[in-house]
């Protein structure tokens, strides 16, 4: 099905793209992390919409509960954890070779991605598995892609996250495992015996807002 | 005018015939009756809570602003109101201000999609009796209740205290690990609902008592679904990102004022929701016998009657039992829930296949769990052989070894 580009489809379109865009810009300007975060949830639910504009309902809800509900919520527990520094100035030593490096990587990254964008060869053909027989039809789709033709792929990548999730939790393990007595780091609220409320709230405290408010 | 993307979109019968004026207006309606309900029936589950629990309580509760203490919310509402809304120093101001939303407007939008009554025709337009009926229905709710955690998380956090942040990481923790059997146990009803949408899910349920999905597909996956949505919400006795006793209050205190009123009507307002999303899935939402007169009114009696059950139910639960210590959330959501999700799933997808697949694959889970019970069992035994050796070997370490095997027992 065509989707004619009518006045609400391009007023909700330039809707969600400057949410998208502000909140892109936001994630790369704002100097406190969790702000950042906060911008990237922004960018994701831009792009959630302009999803349902293009008739990808499911794929929309599913970029929100899993990015916006799970991944940044980890990011956020990660920042509030192990506190990050508020402010950190990546070129606090002005004018280097780090800066001109980044500077010209970006070109080439903004080059690539306007001169290759419109080759097919890079995108793959613009339209894998056909129209969409309504929103309906979406979950089916993409269920029968996913468990027919793109089995191998789907399938290895699950393996891959498992392995991922089991190399992580050998790495966090390994003091235990090698005979040592468990000096696990422990999670300052996770654990009954060293957690709330004992000196281990400490180093969590770091990560929340210090005496210096954001509009200083 | 309006797009044909997005008339396909939308399964809502209401738009079959184009979006003219009269579709507006019953959109418009929908949306503020739905609005008006829900503010009203928080204020009543405010009251409703307070009464039960004093009565589970031998007490007798709010009982002096009108009729039985009936109006008991709005005067305290009023004084949250006009209290000063305090804003500590060191919070860090603008996410301060953000959070309450973050609660509140999640726990209004899940409302959307939950069919409150049957399908009514008003001059010559289909309409169903809920405000939204996307073709991912169910999946809406689960997007927003997992968005409902930056509400808790960044209230902690911004207030810039030591307890609130406390609440707030225990709040991400356990959402975070709810969440997944909540998703697990709603993929066991769209798997026999053959739809996403909460009407499909709700029709699909329809006729007969036998026909709800608490009958049909065990008990099993309501109970996961219900012990799972307390969780989420941060009700007791899954409550510990408030834990008053230990954190003064949890993420919220150092609200005050109308922001901590929003909490306050997010938690309740999440109760009421939850309990009807319960219904839909589980309890047939406005499924009922109804009788000729007034033929729209039953199923929407119906459905607010199994609703109030829940309500009660959510209270009962509360009055009843003691909070969770954190390393229990985590063993329960884990270790119980979790794999009991995962097997009844592969069960009741047997079981749609083939009744043989069924049967095989209850062989295969409890042959599986068996394996799995008799695994954990044996690395329990070597790390606290392990632990213990560590203990003999040096005497200094004799402290910790015993704590980590009291965690394992935990």
């Amino acid at each position: 099905m065509l989707a004619v580009a009518t006045l609400p489809d391009a007023i909700t379109f330039a809707i969600a793209a400057v949410i998208a865009v502000v909140g892109a810009l936001g994630v790369v300007l704002s100097r406190n992390p969790v702000h950042a975060a906060l911008m990237l949830v922004m960018t994701l639910f831009g792009v959630a919409v302009l999803f349902v504009e293009e008739n990808a309902q499911f794929l929309a809800a599913v970029q929100v509960i899993v990015y916006t509900g799970a991944i940044i919520v980890l990011f956020l527990f990660v920042i509030m954890l192990i506190g990050v520094d508020r402010e950190e100035r990546v070129f606090a030593d002005g004018f280097n070779a780090r800066r001109v490096l980044t500077f010209f990587l970006g070109l080439a990254m903004l080059a690539e991605v306007l001169l290759l964008g419109h080759q097919r060869w890079v995108t793959g053909a613009h339209s894998v598995t056909g129209t969409l027989h309504g929103a309906a039809a979406n979950v089916s789709d993409l269920g029968h892609a996913i468990f027919t033709t793109y089995l191998l792929p789907f399938e290895v990548t699950s393996a891959l996250l498992v392995v991922a999730v089991i190399g992580a939790v050998v790495l966090a393990r390994r003091h235990a495992i090698g005979g040592e007595t468990a000096e696990r780091p422990a999670l300052a609220a996770g654990e009954p015996g060293s957690g709330a409320g004992t000196d281990d709230a400490s180093p969590l405290f770091e990560g929340a807002p210090s005496g210096s408010g954001v509009d200083q | 005018m309006i797009p044909a993307s997005f008339a396909a979109a939308i399964s809502d019968p209401l738009f079959a015939k184009g979006f003219g004026l009269a579709v507006l207006i019953t959109i418009l309606v929908k949306v503020v009756v739905a609005f008006a309900v829900l503010m009203v029936s928080v204020m009543l589950m405010i009251w409703f809570e307070r009464k039960v629990i004093s009565d589970m309580q031998n007490r007798i509760g709010p009982n002096r602003a009108g009729p039985f203490g009936l109006l008991q919310t709005l005067a305290d509402g009023t004084k949250l109101f006009f209290k000063e809304d305090l804003l500590p120093e060191r919070a860090d101001r603008l996410v301060f201000r953000l959070a309450p939303y973050f609660s509140v407007v999640p726990a209004f939008l899940i409302f959307t999609v939950v069919p409150v009554g049957g399908v009514v025709t008003i001059a010559g337009h289909v309409v169903e009796l809920q405000v939204a009926d996307p073709p991912i229905g169910i999946l809406v709710v689960l997007a927003l209740s997992s968005l409902a955690v930056y509400g808790t998380m960044l209230a902690g956090w911004s207030s810039g205290s030591k307890y609130p942040l406390l609440g707030s990481v225990r709040a991400s923790a356990q959402m975070i690990s709810y969440e997944a059997v909540l998703g697990l146990t709603v993929v066991v009803v769209v798997l026999e609902a053959h739809g996403l949408s909460t009407r499909a899910i709700v029709d699909s349920q329809a006729s007969a008592f036998w026909h709800w999905n608490v009958i049909r597909l065990g008990v099993i996956p309501f109970v996961l679904f219900f012990i799972a949505s307390t969780a989420e919400l941060n009700r007791p006795p899954f409550d510990l990102s408030e834990g008053e006793s230990e954190l003064g209050g949890g993420y919220h205190t150092e609200y005050s004022s109308i922001r901590f009123a929003l909490f306050f009507l997010a938690e309740f307002m999440n109760t009421v929701t939850m309990s009807a999303v319960v219904v839909t899935l589980f309890f047939g939402g406005p499924d009922g016998p109804g009788f000729p007169v007034v033929r729209w009114l039953w199923p929407i009696l119906w459905f607010a009657g199994k609703t109030v059950v829940f309500c009660y139910i959510q209270v009962w639960i509360r009055a009843a039992l003691p909070r969770l210590r954190y390393d229990q959330l985590m063993d329960l959501g884990w270790k119980r829930l979790m794999p009991l999700a995962l097997a009844w799933l592969l069960i009741v997808a047997g079981f749609v296949w083939s009744l043989a697949w069924g049967f095989a694959i209850i062989g295969g889970c409890i042959v599986g769990g068996l394996l799995l019970a008799q695994s954990m069992k044996v690395a329990r035994l070597r790390r606290d052989e392990l632990s213990l050796a560590g203990a003999r070997g040096d005497g200094g370490d004799v402290a910790p070894a015993l704590g980590s095997a009291e965690k394992v027992g935990g």
